[in-house]
C-alpha cells in the first residue's frame, strides 16, 4: 500500500506541476472530472485523438509553409483555427497560446513568424506529449498496482 | 478590411454627389447666359446712347425748322409792310404830281407857287412818311431858258451849285417842300442817277426809283423816287414820243431808306432778335445794299429772302433776315435726351444687378444643396463608418476579454489577480458602451430590424430585475415588478430590444436612486375603468382602505412609501388596476375571447423610482445623446448618456412612444407604450416551452396570506404567488392576520387555513406588538390539529442582528431576499415546505452538476463539430450528465441524422465549420422543420396541434460569447448559445431552459 500511496502523491505533484507550469488548465481538470466507470479511459482516449490531430495539423502546416510558390495562409489558418479549437478542449493551454500568436502571425500573412511559431508550437506539442504521457504512464502504474486514482476536488 | 469597406464606401458616395449635382442642376435662361451679361450691359448702353443721340437730332431739327418758320414769317411780314408803305408813299406822289399838272398848267394863270406848295406839302407830309421831301422841276428845253431864268429870277443851276452849262434841256427845280428847299433851282437833270430816272419816268408814264445813293443832305442811303408831269391829257396809249412831248416836269420824293426802315422795324416785335438787309438787286451781278451793314455778324447759316416790290419793274429789290445770334443750343432737347439716356442707363444696370443677384443667389443655392447632399452623405457615412469601427472594434476587444479570462485562470498573486479583474470589468464596460453606439448608429443607418418572435414578457421582466438585484439590495432599494393579468402570457415581438430597453430605464433608475423604490409596471394600454364593483377588492379587512389611511398617512402610498413623480402607480389608481383585474379574472370566457380577437396588444410599461429626478432645464433634452442632465452627473454616476437616446429610438420602431414625468429629488417616471403581436393558440403551444421559464407547478391551490401595510407592495407580491398559481390574500397587520387566522381555524375549518404567511419586514418591524401576535398566530395555530402554517419573512436588506431577531420572532423558516421572482420564489417556498432539495435561501439560482444530471438525463443530443476533439470532448462532458450522444462531424451530416422523424431532444451546433457553418445548418434543419410543418397542417387539426414537437433546440457551441454572435444565433433560429469549453453553470442556464427539471423527490 505504501507504493500505491507514493505513486498517488506522485501523481498528485506531477499533475499540479502540470498546472502550474500553465501545460494544462482547469479544462483538463474538467476533462478529469468526466471520467467515472463508465468511461475509465476519457482523458487518455482525448489526449490521444488530440496527438494525433495535432500531429496531422503540424504537418500539414510544415509542408504548406514550405511551399516556395506562395504559401496558402487560408489553409494554414484553418489549421490553426482547428488546432486552437482542440487544444482548448482539453485544455492544452500553452499550445492554445502558442496557436494564437501562430494566428496572428499568419493573419498577417507573415511567413518568417509562422515558420518560428511553427517550432514553438511543435516543440509546446511535444512537452505537452510527453508530459502527459508520463501522467498517464503513472495512471497505469497505479491501476496496476491496484490503487485507484486520486480524484480532483 | 474595415479599411476598405471604408474605402469603397467613401467611393459610391462622392459618385451619388456627383449625380446628384448632375441631376439637381436646372439651368436657367439667366443662368446659362451668365457669361453674356456684361455684354448684354455695354450692348444695352450702346443702343440707348444711339436712341438718346437721335431723340436729341430730332428735336434739334424740329427746332431749326421751327426757328426757320419764324424767320421766313417775320422777315415776309416786314417785307410787306415796307412795300405798303412804300406804295403808300408812292401812291400820295403820284397824287401830288396829279396835282401839280391840275393846278400848275390846267389852270392859268397857275393855282400854284411855291409858297402854296411847301404850305400844302408840308400839311400832307404824314402822308408820306417814308418821303423826307418832295420837289416839283419844270422840264425846260434850252430855247425857253432865259424865259424861264428870267421869269424866275434865278438862274439854273448843277447840282454843285454853279451855273448850269448848256445843254438841251434842263429839270429846275422850282417847286420844293421845306424840308428839302435846298435843291430848289437845282437842275435835277445834272445828277447822273436823277437825269436817269427823269428820263426813264417820263418815257414809262411811271413812278421809278434810283438805286440807293448817298442823298444830298443827310447822306443817309436813299432812293429818289420820280413822276413825270404832262401838260396835256394822253392819249389812251401814248407812244413814249407822245409822252415825252407831253411832259411838263418832274415830281420827284427822296426816300431815305435807312430811317425808313428803321422807323418800320422798330414798331415790330422781334426787332432785336432779327437782322435785317434790303438790297437792290436791279444788277443780279452786284447786290447794291439800301439797308443794313454788308458785313455783319449774325448768324450766316440760316437766312431768309423776301422780294420787294416797290411798283417800279425796272428796279428788283429783296428783303434779307437772318438772326442776330446763332441758334442757341437746344436745352430741351439736350436734358430730354440725357435724362432718357440715364433713365435707360439705369433701368439696364438694375437689370443687369438684378440678373447678377440671381445668378450669385442661384450658384448659392446650387452650393448650398451641393453641401446638404454632402452633409446628408457624410451624416450616412458617419453612421456607417461608427457600425463599421465599433464592429471592427469588438473582435480584438474580444480577443482581450478572452484573454483577460483566461489570464484570470492562471495562477495569479492577488495583486495580478485585482489588475486583471479590474481590466476585464472595464473591457466589459467597453463592450457595453460599444455595443450601444452601435445599436445607436445601426438605429441611424436604418439597419436595426426587429424580430417578431413570440416571449414570455414575465420572464423576461424577472430576469432583467435579477440582473440589478445586487445592486438594488447593496443600496437598500427595494425593486419590483408588476404585470397586469390581462397582459398576455407569451407575446410576439423582439424580446431582445424588449429586454434592452427595460435594462436600460431600470439600469438609469437604479444608478440615480439612492432611497425608496424602483417598480416596473406592465399594464394593458387601454382607458382604466372606473371600478365598477367596490367589493372586488378582496382585502382581509373590509376597511382596508380607511386603516391604510390612517396608518400611512404621513407616508405616499406608493410601492415604499417615498414620493413618487407620476402619481399614477400611488395605490389610489392602483387599486382600480387590480380591481379590475380581479373582476376580470372572474369573467366569462367571452371577454378573454374577445380580447384575443384583435391581432396585436399594446402594453404600458411604466418604470417608477424615487431617485434624484431629472433637473427641470434638463428635462428637454433626456432624450438626446450623449446627453446627461449636467457634467457632473457622468461625473457622480458613469454612463455615457446614450442609453436613453437608443431607448427612444427602440420604442418607436416598436410602435410607442416613451415619456416620462420627474420632480428633481422626488423621483422619474419614465413611461413608454409598445406594441405586441398576439400568440396565435396554435403556435402558443409550440413556442412556450423554448423561451418560458418553466415554473414549478407544485403550489397550485395552496393558500398564502401577505401581511403588509402598503398595498401597493402586497400587490405586487401577490402578483409573483399568483403566478406560481397560489391564492392570495391580505392582511394589513400581522394582528389583523393573526386574528383573521383565529377566527377561520375555529369556526371554518381547514378550507380555509392559509398554509404560508408572507410578512413584510416593515409591517412586523413597525407593528409594536409584532412578535407577540405572531407568537399567538403561532400558538393558535399549534392549538389545533391543523398543519401550522409556514411563516416566511420578505425584505429587500437585512442586518445580521435583525436576522436573529426574526428568527427568535417566529420566522425559523426562512428570508425571502427582494426583489421579487417567481422563480426565486418558488425555490424558496420549495424549501420552505419540504418539496424541494435544499437550497440557499435567497438564491433562485439551481446548480450542481446533480441538477443538471436530472435535467439531461436519458435525453438524446446531436453533438456537431468538424474538430474531432472537440467532439469528443463534448459528448464527454454531456454523457457525464447521462445525455445520449451522437456525434456529427459537419452541417451536413448533421442535416441527415436531423431528417424528420427523428428522436433527438437537442442538438449543441458548433459555429465555425468547413462547408457549411452553424448558421446555415441551423436555417436548412429549421427549413426541413416549417416544410413538415406545412405538411402537417394540410393534414387533421390534430396535426396542428402536434407540430410544437417538431422544434429541436439547437445550441450554438462558440468560443466567441458577444453580443453579436448571439443576435446572429437568434437570428438564424438557434434557441441559445453555450460557451466552449462547457462551463456547467453555462450550460445548466442553456438546458434549463429546454428541459423539465426531473421530479425532485429522487435527489
Amino acid at each position: 500500500m505504501d507504493f500505491v500511496n507514493q505513486l498517488q502523491r506522485k501523481f498528485i505533484d506531477y499533475s499540479s506541476s502540470l498546472h502550474r507550469e500553465g501545460i494544462v488548465d482547469d479544462q483538463f481538470t474538467q476533462l478529469r472530472k468526466l471520467e467515472d466507470e463508465n468511461s475509465p479511459h476519457f482523458v487518455m482516449e482525448v489526449a490521444s485523438l488530440f496527438f494525433e490531430d495535432c500531429e496531422k495539423l503540424i504537418n500539414n502546416m510544415a509542408i504548406a509553409l514550405e511551399q516556395k510558390q506562395g504559401v496558402d495562409f487560408k489553409q494554414i489558418d484553418e489549421c490553426i483555427h482547428q488546432l486552437k479549437g482542440s487544444s482548448s478542449s482539453i485544455g492544452a493551454m500553452r499550445v492554445k497560446n502558442a496557436c494564437i500568436a501562430f494566428r496572428s502571425f499568419s493573419d498577417a500573412q507573415n511567413r518568417e513568424g509562422c515558420l518560428r511559431c511553427l517550432q514553438q508550437l511543435s516543440h509546446e506539442y511535444s512537452l505537452l506529449k510527453n508530459k502527459l504521457q508520463t501522467l498517464f504512464l503513472l495512471e497505469q502504474q497505479i491501476v496496476a498496482a491496484g490503487g485507484s486514482i486520486p480524484r480532483v476536488h | 478590411m474595415g479599411l476598405k469597406l471604408q474605402q469603397s464606401y467613401h467611393h459610391s458616395v462622392t459618385v451619388k454627389v456627383n449625380e446628384q449635382m448632375g441631376t439637381k442642376r436646372g439651368y436657367t435662361f439667366i443662368q446659362a447666359n451668365r457669361a453674356w451679361l456684361p455684354k448684354f450691359l455695354l450692348l444695352w448702353v450702346m443702343v440707348m446712347a444711339f436712341l438718346s443721340t437721335w431723340i436729341y437730332k430730332k428735336m434739334d431739327a424740329d427746332n431749326k425748322v421751327r426757328r426757320k418758320e419764324v424767320l421766313s414769317s417775320m422777315c415776309d411780314q416786314r417785307a410787306r409792310m415796307l412795300q405798303d408803305q412804300f406804295s403808300v408813299s408812292v401812291n400820295h406822289v403820284h397824287a401830288l404830281a396829279i396835282l401839280v399838272s391840275t393846278f400848275h398848267y390846267y389852270k392859268d394863270p397857275s393855282a400854284i407857287d411855291q409858297e402854296t406848295f411847301a404850305e400844302y406839302t408840308a400839311r400832307t407830309a404824314f402822308e408820306r412818311p417814308l418821303l423826307s421831301g418832295v420837289a416839283y422841276a419844270e422840264r425846260v428845253v434850252h430855247s425857253e431858258r432865259e424865259n424861264f431864268e428870267r421869269q424866275h429870277g434865278w438862274t439854273i443851276k448843277t447840282m454843285k451849285r454853279e451855273p448850269s452849262p448848256i445843254r438841251d434841256e434842263y429839270a429846275p427845280v422850282i417847286f420844293s417842300q421845306e424840308t428839302v428847299s435846298y435843291i430848289e433851282s437845282l437842275d435835277m437833270m445834272s445828277g447822273e442817277e436823277d437825269r436817269e430816272n427823269i428820263l426813264r419816268a417820263r418815257a414809262t408814264g411811271k413812278a421809278v426809283l434810283t438805286s440807293p445813293f448817298r442823298l444830298l443832305g443827310s447822306h443817309h442811303l436813299g432812293v429818289v423816287l420820280t413822276f413825270p408831269v404832262y401838260k396835256s391829257k394822253l392819249p389812251p396809249s401814248p407812244t413814249e414820243q407822245e409822252r415825252i412831248e407831253a411832259t411838263a416836269g418832274y415830281l420827284g420824293g427822296a426816300f431815305d431808306v435807312e430811317s425808313l426802315v428803321e422807323n418800320l422795324l422798330g414798331q415790330l416785335a422781334g426787332n432785336q432778335a432779327i437782322l435785317v438787309n434790303v438790297y437792290d438787286i436791279t444788277n443780279s451781278s452786284d447786290h447794291l445794299i439800301m439797308y443794313g451793314h454788308q458785313n455783319q455778324d449774325g448768324d450766316l447759316a440760316l437766312l431768309h429772302e423776301s422780294k420787294l416790290d416797290f411798283g417800279d419793274p425796272f428796279r428788283k429789290h429783296q428783303m434779307i433776315c437772318r438772326y442776330h445770334q446763332k441758334a442757341p443750343t437746344s436745352w430741351t432737347a439736350l436734358t430730354t435726351a440725357f435724362l432718357f439716356f440715364v433713365i435707360c442707363l439705369l433701368v439696364g444696370y438694375i437689370l443687369y444687378g438684378a440678373a447678377i443677384h440671381i445668378v450669385k443667389v442661384e450658384d448659392d443655392f446650387h452650393e448650398m444643396e451641393e453641401l446638404k447632399v454632402r452633409a446628408e452623405a457624410a451624416d450616412v457615412a458617419k453612421s456607417q463608418f461608427l457600425a463599421t469601427v465599433s464592429h471592427e472594434i469588438r473582435t480584438p476587444m474580444n480577443g482581450i476579454l478572452g484573454m483577460l479570462a483566461l489570464l484570470l485562470d492562471t495562477d495569479l498573486s492577488s495583486t495580478q489577480r485585482d489588475y486583471a479583474q479590474t481590466a476585464q470589468v472595464c473591457g466589459k464596460a467597453l463592450i457595453t458602451l460599444i455595443n450601444e453606439v452601435l445599436d445607436r448608429a445601426k438605429i441611424e443607418a436604418g439597419k436595426l430590424e426587429l424580430e417578431t418572435v413570440p416571449f414570455d414578457l414575465r420572464s423576461i421582466l424577472d430576469d432583467v430585475l435579477s440582473l440589478f438585484s445586487e445592486k438594488s439590495r447593496n443600496k437598500g432599494v427595494e425593486l419590483a415588478v408588476f404585470v397586469s393579468d390581462k397582459v398576455p402570457e407569451m407575446v410576439m415581438g423582439d424580446p431582445g430590444r424588449f429586454r434592452q430597453i427595460i435594462t436600460n430605464l431600470v439600469g438609469n433608475s437604479v444608478k440615480f436612486t439612492e432611497r425608496g423604490h424602483i417598480f416596473v409596471k406592465v399594464h394593458l394600454a387601454e382607458n382604466p375603468k372606473p371600478m365598477e364593483d367596490p367589493k372586488a377588492e378582496t382585502c382581509l379587512n373590509g376597511g382596508s382602505d380607511e386603516d391604510a389611511l390612517v396608518s400611512g398617512a404621513r407616508q405616499f402610498k406608493t410601492l415604499s412609501g417615498y414620493e413618487a413623480a407620476d402619481e399614477r402607480n400611488s395605490w389610489d389608481s392602483f387599486k382600480h388596476l387590480v380591481a379590475d383585474e380581479e373582476l376580470r379574472y372572474d369573467a366569462s370566457v367571452k371577454m378573454k375571447a374577445a380580447d384575443e380577437a384583435s391581432q396585436s396588444v399594446t402594453l404600458m410599461v411604466s418604470v417608477e423610482d424615487t431617485g434624484i429626478g431629472i433637473p427641470l432645464i434638463a428635462q428637454d433634452r433626456v432624450f438626446m445623446p450623449f446627453m446627461q442632465a449636467d457634467s457632473s452627473t457622468s461625473r457622480n454616476y458613469g454612463g455615457t448618456g446614450i442609453g436613453l437616446s437608443i431607448t427612444k429610438c427602440l420604442v418607436e420602431l416598436m410602435g410607442g412612444h416613451i415619456s416620462f414625468i420627474s420632480r428633481p429629488q422626488v423621483g422619474s417616471t419614465f413611461s413608454f407604450t409598445t406594441v405586441f403581436g398576439r400568440c396565435k393558440r396554435a403556435s402558443f403551444s409550440d413556442t412556450k416551452k423554448p423561451n418560458a421559464e418553466d415554473l414549478p407547478s407544485g403550489f397550485r391551490g395552496l393558500k398564502a396570506v401577505v401581511v403588509d401595510g402598503k398595498p401597493v407592495r402586497a400587490a405586487v407580491t401577490r402578483y409573483h404567488l399568483k403566478r406560481l398559481g397560489m391564492l392570495v390574500e391580505f392582511a394589513n397587520s400581522v394582528k389583523i392576520a393573526a386574528s383573521a387566522c383565529g377566527k377561520n381555524g375555529s369556526s371554518c375549518g381547514s378550507k380555509t387555513q392559509p398554509d404560508i404567511v408572507l410578512v413584510e419586514k416593515d409591517s412586523w418591524l413597525s407593528g409594536e406588538d409584532g412578535g407577540l401576535s405572531l407568537r399567538t398566530l403561532d400558538r393558535q395555530q399549534n392549538g389545533h390539529v391543523f398543519k401550522s402554517p409556514k411563516m416566511i419573512l420578505l425584505a429587500t436588506n437585512i442586518t445580521n442582528a435583525e436576522l436573529e431577531k426574526a428568527r427568535a420572532a417566529g420566522f425559523a423558516d426562512t428570508t425571502i431576499m427582494k426583489p421579487l421572482r417567481a422563480s426565486m420564489v418558488a425555490a424558496c417556498l420549495q424549501q420552505v415546505l419540504g418539496t424541494g432539495k435544499k437550497r440557499q435561501p435567497g438564491r433562485g439560482m439551481l446548480n450542481g452538476s446533480s441538477v443538471l444530471g436530472s435535467l439531461l438525463c436519458g435525453k438524446k443530443i446531436l453533438v456537431v463539430d468538424d474538430n474531432m476533439v472537440n467532439r469528443r470532448v463534448a459528448a464527454g462532458a454531456l454523457k457525464k450528465f447521462g445525455a445520449a450522444v451522437e456525434c456529427a462531424e459537419s452541417g451536413k451530416a448533421a442535416l441527415k441524422l436531423l431528417q424528420l422523424p427523428h428522436s433527438f431532444d437537442a442538438c449543441f451546433m458548433d459555429i465555425q465549420m468547413p462547408e457549411m457553418d452553424g448558421f446555415e445548418a441551423t436555417r436548412r434543419i429549421r427549413m426541413m422543420e416549417s416544410q413538415a410543418h406545412e405538411q402537417m397542417n394540410g393534414g387533421t387539426e390534430e396535426g396542428s396541434i402536434r407540430t410544437g414537437e417538431w422544434h429541436i433546440p439547437i445550441l450554438a457551441m462558440t468560443a466567441d460569447v458577444i453580443h453579436a454572435t448571439y443576435d446572429e444565433c437568434l437570428k438564424c433560429g438557434m434557441d441559445g448559445y453555450v460557451s466552449k469549453p462547457f462551463e456547467e453553470e453555462n450550460l445548466y442556464l442553456a438546458v434549463a431552459k429546454f428541459f423539465k427539471t426531473k421530479p425532485i423527490s429522487d435527489s
